[in-house]
């Protein structure tokens, strides 16, 4: 199993979403600790990328106020580095694919290694097209994750059987973003995935109170929140910090019981 | 001129330059979507195989061709223009006549028939400077579908006339804030548009772009340019040209007037990209003169962007061209060197817009202009026996405030 798997080893694992420079990298790091002390136990780096065409209006504003501020994937690594010194859970990046194709996939996934990133989720890249990097994040050791919808159907066990890290099991249709009720029958689909893998499996998108996370995390092996983070950290900006972390340690709490 | 006969077969086209068969063109195209998407393609794909070969859906889209949009087109020999230059014979393929005004009602016909025989009942397009649109809210009039067009705020204020029609037409317009509020930000929010609506809900792709299968179904159906181009010019001249020149944006219009001439290595095939300001600032779109290869909205292709992968803001005047990729077809006929793809300025553009009307009496879509802008280039210095043929894609009446005004006049719709 890869380190990633160490973040499902204590129960049901949340996981953390912040878009990197949002506002700024310092913002970034604290939010990212308080996070980690207050109980999340995987953390998912979103790399900013100019149309993300698969979040919904928060994480959309997050990318571009992360891009206005100038940041760039080599400041990324570098921040990466530094929180490594203290944040032990495992990371991964969030990206577009063209983030990673224009930097190079050699020097992406060298990177990743060398600054201890364990995995990468791109959600434009489907199952068809993990050629395009699979030989050499493998090469590596960095987890291409993959990820399962509401419309993958006759889909789920092939993705299932070559899926690494974890699962991320899209909750619903339509892009990222805080929603206030979930109704895809989420319960088949894990069962699929559960047939054809032992690896993890843990439910994003539209989740953001403790009652949702400990029904996702009920049904999977974790729940993924973003959009409800970065609107904290859109209101609260650079004082961000506290407020995730409070946040964090209420979902954690929300999923204690399942 | 050829009768109606020569067009009865829409007659889909087969690959030429395809592959393999995960919608790869040399080391362009391919699927890069959210798996949200991936069983809708898929689905896609299977039923344009199956009606491409049907024989009922070939003669409704015939029908459609010749009744409805008016095809086939005409092929016009322009001979105060050729005189005017004094080298190269030149033909313009009058695109601009179709119904709706330009060539973008060849493949939502297709398409919005394809959507019908899948049992979808709403169709979602993006639109730059609307001709995509208009087309897509008339055959959804035409079928009785429901349609919502996307369309950055800016075009909507460049092309307010288009999104009149558009709203006349019954379809629901929304104007795009994000990004710099142009086709690209259209085209990444009807993607996440379908992501949320799938099941009724066909996304009618405008060009020869996006993931696989749309850029092999948009050249199919736009091939009938270059289909009538060729049995046209056979009967006028008996023979092929020496060179078939169209603006390029997605490159629909220019697929579709290349596509038959692929084969014919004795053809030029020249697409006009749009310089904007010049391909020596960042006030461009000149994909392939100033981008390079990348993975964005479904295809890997040229991109504008910049050294971290971000798609750069581009500039043109044409809000139709003005759109930082190309078709994945385009990049591979590129990279092959079948087909050669010059930049053309805004000042060059508009020149031949105004050229174009003095001469001939056809005013052309500023898109368009940008095709004939490169046949003034290189018709003179062409022989007289040889032939140009130039595609105006759409006609000009929806640029003529903005080309005024480019020109100094207050003039507003």
């Amino acid at each position: 199993m890869s380190k990633i798997g160490e973040a499902f080893a204590n129960g049901k694992a949340f996981i953390a979403f912040v878009t990197c420079g949002d506002p700024d990298l310092e913002t970034t790091k604290s939010c990212v600790r308080a996070a980690v002390e207050n109980g999340a136990d995987l953390i998912e780096l979103g790399i900013p990328f100019s149309d993300p065409t698969a979040e919904g209006p928060v994480i959309q504003g997050a990318n571009l106020r992360a891009l206005t501020g100038g940041v760039t994937t080599d400041q990324i690594f570098d921040m990466v580095r530094e929180l490594r010194t203290d944040v032990g859970v495992p990371m991964v990046f969030m990206t577009y694919a063209n983030v990673i194709f224009s930097y190079g996939a050699e020097r992406f996934f060298s990177a990743c290694k060398e600054i201890g990133m364990d995995g990468v989720i791109l959600p434009d890249l489907p199952f068809e097209e993990k050629g395009e990097f699979l030989p050499v994040s493998r090469t590596y050791g960095v987890d291409l994750i993959s990820l399962i919808a509401p419309t993958s159907a006759n889909r789920i066990a092939m993705i299932a059987r070559e899926a690494e890290g974890f699962v991320y099991v899209v909750s619903s249709l339509g892009v990222t973003g805080t929603r206030s009720e979930i109704k895809t029958d989420l319960v088949s689909i894990v069962e699929v995935i559960r047939q054809n893998t032992d690896i993890p499996c843990a439910i994003g998108f539209g989740i953001s109170t403790p009652e949702q996370a400990r029904k996702m995390a009920g049904i999977s092996d974790g729940a993924i929140v973003g959009s409800a983070i970065v609107k904290i950290i859109e209101k609260y900006g650079r004082e961000a910090a506290p407020h995730v972390g409070a946040y964090v340690r209420e979902m954690k709490a929300g999923m204690a019981s399942c | 001129m050829p009768s109606r006969q020569m067009f009865r077969n829409a007659g889909l086209e087969r690959t030429v330059t395809m592959t393999n068969n995960n919608g790869r063109f040399g080391i362009h195209g391919g699927q890069y979507i959210p798996e949200t998407l991936m069983n809708a393609v898929i689905e896609l794909e299977e039923a344009y195989n199956h009606y491409k070969e049907d024989a009922d859906f070939n003669r409704e889209l015939t029908a459609l061709f010749n009744d409805y949009a008016g095809r086939p087109s005409r092929l016009y020999f322009a001979e105060k223009m050729t005189k005017d230059l004094g080298g190269a014979k030149i033909y313009l393929k009058r695109e601009d006549l179709n119904h709706t005004g330009s060539h973008k009602i060849n493949n939502v016909l297709g398409q919005a028939l394809l959507a019908k025989k899948m049992g979808k009942t709403r169709l979602i397009a993006e639109t730059g400077a609307g001709q995509h649109g208009v087309a897509t809210a008339t055959a959804a009039a035409l079928m009785g579908m429901e349609c919502v067009v996307f369309m950055g705020e800016e075009d909507t204020v460049r092309q307010a006339l288009n999104v009149y029609r558009m709203r006349l037409l019954g379809a629901e317009v929304i104007p795009v804030k994000t990004g710099t509020a142009t086709l690209k930000d259209a085209v990444s929010e009807a993607m996440r548009e379908w992501t949320s609506r799938i099941a009724d809900t066909h996304y009618c792709l405008g060009s020869v772009m996006g993931p696989h299968p749309f850029p092999m179904i948009v050249r199919d159906f736009q091939a009938v340019i270059s289909r009538e181009i060729k049995a046209q010019l056979m009967e006028k001249e008996g023979r092929l040209p020496d060179a078939v020149i169209a603006c390029v944006g997605g490159g629909s219009n220019a697929m579709g007037s290349f596509y038959h001439f692929i084969k014919e290595q004795g053809v030029r095939l020249i697409g006009c990209e749009a310089a904007g300001r010049g391909i020596d600032t960042f006030e461009t779109a000149a994909t392939v003169n100033t981008g390079r290869v990348g993975i964005f909205h479904g295809m890997k292709s040229y991109f504008c962007q910049d050294e971290y992968g971000q798609i750069a803001p581009v500039y043109s005047i044409s809000a139709g061209l003005d759109y930082p990729g190309i078709g994945p077809e385009h990049a591979h006929l590129h990279d092959i060197g079948r087909a050669e793809y010059v930049p053309v300025t805004d000042d060059e553009a508009v020149e031949a817009f105004e050229y174009l009307s003095k001469t001939e009496g056809i005013i052309p879509a500023i898109e368009s202009a940008h095709a004939v802008a490169y046949a003034r280039k290189i018709a003179p210095v062409m022989r007289k026996d040889q032939i140009v043929v130039i595609t105006i894609s759409g006609r000009g009446d929806k640029d003529c405030a903005a080309i005024a005004r480019y020109r100094g006049e207050d003039i507003h719709e």
